[in-house]
């Protein structure tokens, strides 16, 4: 079985977010970019095929230079080969496109994405990707199971679990459940070095459109200051949620 | 020319967000003078969308798409939206509709923007701002597109009234060979669900142990609200994991967000910042919860929660 993740290298869960060249620019300075999130359960997961089901595991990144320690971090925790597609993206479309492309070639059986970034938020990627490859796809996907060709899933809903089944080939947009927090694999001393020998291939954009651009940034507004409300007195905060907040 | 909507339901019924959508719509629909038009599927009384402005409901009736299915919906909506020349399609921010949305933007060459919080600030070409960084900012996007989707957060837009002669039309689906089935769809009856909630109650690790979450429950039954939780309490399963809010948990977009025995760090707050009202209940007079809140109550949890579902109850009884 050939696997691909796709990564997004995000800000830190714990960055500050600020705007620069006048609120049109991401603020990097100062900041940690780590693996998105949902991304890193779905490596986890693909690591399992790898040592469990003897896959192979390729993960990619559409982005620029700066993006390529989080790559060698996948290679690190074990995946087998790394691509950077060398474009900047403005849009999850254009990042679909790229991806697209890539996977013509390559004729992957599972592709394994995010269900959302966490500094684009546009849950876009995955469902574009499978449009344009002709692929099933499921998302929110918390369990996951490949026999041959059948598959397995369940995904999150509103308020429950749904229980799918498909055949490959199909993309994934993965979250927590798919493996636990504690199953997320730290590099130790010898994937990093393993890491230097594996194969990061930078390939060149193909043409492609976009659809939307982003032509400012801004801060929610600030928040007026918190009313203190004694412990004695809880009638008082019933009365200011129902009076003032009206809001039960 | 027409502004298409897609109108979620819920055991046969129509969500809130149904409402929200029309609500929103007719707004855009109006300064354009063009037709706004839903699209439902399987439910039988579509009565109650009458009164939030939509011209035209497209009804869709089969038994083989009783449960969700992306790729089965998306392919319906975009037939009609191709038919009837929709130039905006608007859709909830519900889980369905983030699955379902960028497969439509695919088959329509749409744009698409998730997780818009407002009305468009221009429609030619068509500017939203839009949610980012989890909550922590906003961003102003441009989508120049024949055709565009917009999806718009829960809870963002008020429902508002505005009664229209609704003419119903029957649609025959259109159904494609797949793989993909769903066997099982499990869920919690009777409970109130985090995305739907108008009121969330939440607790943290200041609650102690799984066995009493009772008092977060009691809170949210009094309430009529849904359950939340802070990571480590789903980490540690005190809670399931479709409890877990925040940056990667779930969002929360409710009218009233109650935090109880959560310290609120950055990462919980990023989840739950578009909630309009913030209680915080925290024995710790430092928690950082206090400075993102609105209301604030220092005290213990296990005397404080108590007292105010008798307080509520008796508040309940008197209205
Ligand atoms: C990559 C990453 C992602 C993360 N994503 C999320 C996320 O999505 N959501 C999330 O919630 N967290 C997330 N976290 C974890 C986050 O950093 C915090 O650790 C977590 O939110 C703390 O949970 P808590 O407030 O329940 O527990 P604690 O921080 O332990 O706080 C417990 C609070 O309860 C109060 N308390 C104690 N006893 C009582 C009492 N008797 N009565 C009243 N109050 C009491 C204490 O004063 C304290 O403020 C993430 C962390 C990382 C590293
Ligand atoms: N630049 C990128 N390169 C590779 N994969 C990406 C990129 N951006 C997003 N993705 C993938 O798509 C998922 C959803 O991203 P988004 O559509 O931005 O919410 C992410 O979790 C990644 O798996």
């Amino acid at each position: 079985m050939k696997i691909l993740v796709c990564v997004s290298h995000v800000p830190d869960t714990t960055s500050k977010i600020n705007f620069v060249d006048d609120d049109t620019a991401f603020d990097k300075n100062g900041v940690q970019f780590i693996i998105n999130p949902n991304d890193e359960f779905g490596l986890t997961r693909a690591i399992w095929f790898q040592q469990k089901q003897g896959a192979e595991v390729t993960v990619i990144t559409v982005g620029d230079p700066s993006c390529e320690p989080t790559l060698r971090k996948c290679l690190a925790i074990g995946a087998d080969r790394a691509f950077r597609i060398d474009l900047s993206p403005t849009d999850g479309f254009q990042v679909a496109q790229q991806l697209s492309a890539h996977c013509k070639d390559e004729n992957y059986d599972l592709i394994i994405a995010g269900r959302e970034s966490i500094d684009y938020n546009g849950a876009m990627v995955p469902g574009m990707l499978s449009a344009l490859l002709g692929y099933s796809f499921l998302t929110n996907c918390m369990a996951l199971e490949i026999e041959g060709r059948s598959v397995k899933a369940s995904r999150e809903i509103d308020g429950g679990i749904e229980s799918v089944s498909c055949d490959l080939p199909l993309v994934v947009g993965a979250q927590k459940g798919l493996v636990e927090e504690k199953d997320l694999i730290i590099p130790n001393m010898r994937g990093i070095m393993q890491a230097r020998q594996k194969s990061l291939t930078v390939v060149p954009a193909v043409d492609s459109s976009i659809q939307s651009s982003i032509s400012k940034f801004e801060k929610p507004a600030p928040k007026g200051a918190v009313k203190m409300v004694d412990a004695n007195q809880i009638d008082q905060l019933i009365d200011l949620l129902h009076n003032e907040a009206k809001v039960i | 020319m027409s502004i298409l909507i897609f109108t979620e339901t819920e055991n046969g019924k129509f969500k809130k967000s149904a409402f929200e959508l029309a609500s929103y719509g007719r707004a855009i629909a109006d300064p354009l003078g063009v037709e706004l038009m839903a699209v439902c599927f399987n439910i039988q009384d579509t009565s109650p969308l009458e009164s939030y402005g939509v011209d035209r409901l497209i009804q869709i009736s089969d038994p083989s798409l009783e449960n969700f299915t992306a790729h089965q919906y998306a392919a319906n909506m975009a037939e009609i939206a191709q038919t009837h020349d929709a130039k905006l399609v608007i859709l909830s921010s519900s889980a369905n509709a983030k699955y379902l949305a960028p497969l439509l933007a695919v088959s329509l060459s749409a744009g698409y923007a998730s997780n818009v919080v407002g009305l468009p600030e221009s429609i030619e070409p068509l500017r939203v701002k839009r949610s980012c960084f989890t909550n922590k900012a906003f961003n102003l996007s441009t989508l120049d597109n024949k055709v565009n989707i917009i999806g718009l957060s829960n809870n963002s837009y008020p429902v508002s009234e505005n009664p229209k002669e609704m003419v119903v039309e029957q649609k025959k689906a259109i159904l494609s060979e797949t793989s993909f089935k769903v066997e099982k769809v499990e869920k919690a009856s009777g409970q109130v669900s985090i995305a739907d909630a108008d009121i969330v109650v939440s607790g943290g690790r200041g609650l102690k142990g799984p066995e009493n979450w009772h008092l977060i429950e009691d809170l949210a039954s009094t309430l009529g609200a849904a359950t939340a939780c802070s990571k480590p309490v789903s980490d540690m399963g005190w809670r399931p994991h479709s409890e877990h809010v925040g940056q990667t948990g779930k969002p929360v977009a409710s009218n009233l967000y109650i935090a109880i025995g959560v310290s609120g760090a950055i990462q919980h707050l990023a989840g739950i910042n578009s909630s309009k009202v913030k209680v915080v209940i925290n024995n710790d007079p430092e928690a950082p919860f206090f400075k993102a809140a609105d209301y604030g109550v220092v005290g213990d949890a296990f005397e404080v929660v108590p007292e105010l579902i008798k307080k509520l109850k008796a508040f309940k009884y008197n209205e």
